[in-house]
């Protein structure tokens, strides 16, 4: 078998549906999550809330559930299905920090759930504050010239 | 609309991630870490905030706008605060989603045990 032969075999027996499958899961799953916060904040726009007060209660109630479902064990199985559609919102932050807290906690207080609560939660906050401080070190810079 | 918009744009965020991940075989706090960032970025060069204007939160529900929201904090508290604004902004706007994640998952792993495979 040459290099060209095996090639197309490698092409021929390497699923190519899976991808599209998985991409219109992540699509459903995402748009869901998604969906959900939207009607989560129009809901408490009508009940006389401010716009931003709103978001944050979403926010709040999409945490909330995703813990939840975490410690039952629910979100995982519907993250086997909905991939990045799990993963992207920011459900899919709050049920890594979820199961990591709860997976360690035979390791104890203070260096099972206090340092593994961290473990995917950590680099997130490290690195978004890292750069919008660095960014925004780059507005400040801006904001003393346009002054 | 809103609905609409919503589940079509976050979907289809979803949609386009679900390809890097794929594609590159990079694991889940990578792409974490890389969509928070990104979300900066966007917010800093001003693309974001008009992008949530008008898809909601088909875009501030997806980490992008979790990144967006670091960024405005630090932008607005440079803007009231100067060179401190830089170190002060950004843990305020996102205190909200950090709070909540860590206090419940706290909770969650006093109440839940860990499932084993089966």
């Amino acid at each position: 078998m040459d290099e060209k032969e095996y090639e197309s075999y490698v092409k021929k027996v390497t699923p190519t549906t899976s991808l599209a499958k998985n991409m219109f899961m992540a699509f459903l799953a995402g748009g869901i999550i998604c969906l959900i916060g939207q009607v989560l904040i129009n809901l408490f726009i009508k009940m006389g809330l401010e716009k931003e007060t709103a978001i944050n209660y979403e926010t709040l109630i999409l945490v909330f559930s995703a813990i939840l479902l975490t410690g039952l064990n629910v979100y995982q199985k519907l993250a086997k299905h909905g991939g990045a559609g799990t993963l992207v919102p920011i459900t899919g932050f709050a049920n890594s920090v979820g199961s990591c807290a709860i997976e360690f906690k035979k390791e104890g207080q203070v260096f099972g759930i206090g340092c593994k609560i961290f473990t995917i939660a950590g680099p997130v906050i490290l690195y978004g504050l890292f750069s919008s401080s660095l960014l925004g070190f780059i507005y400040w810079i801006y904001t003393l010239f346009s002054h | 609309m809103d609905y609409l918009k919503a589940f079509l744009i976050g979907g289809i965020i979803c949609a386009i991630v679900q390809i890097f991940i794929d594609k590159t075989k990079l694991m889940p706090g990578r792409i974490m870490v890389g969509l928070v960032v990104l979300g900066t970025i966007l917010g800093f060069i001003g693309l974001y905030q008009p992008f949530i204007d008008f898809a909601g939160a088909g875009a501030s529900v997806p980490l992008l706008g979790f990144g967006n929201t670091l960024m405005k904090g630090v932008k607005e508290a440079v803007d009231s605060e100067g060179f401190l604004g830089i170190f002060l902004g950004g843990l305020k706007t996102c205190a909200l989603g950090i709070s909540s994640a860590l206090i419940f998952g706290y909770i969650a792993s006093l109440i839940f045990n860990p499932k084993t495979p089966d």
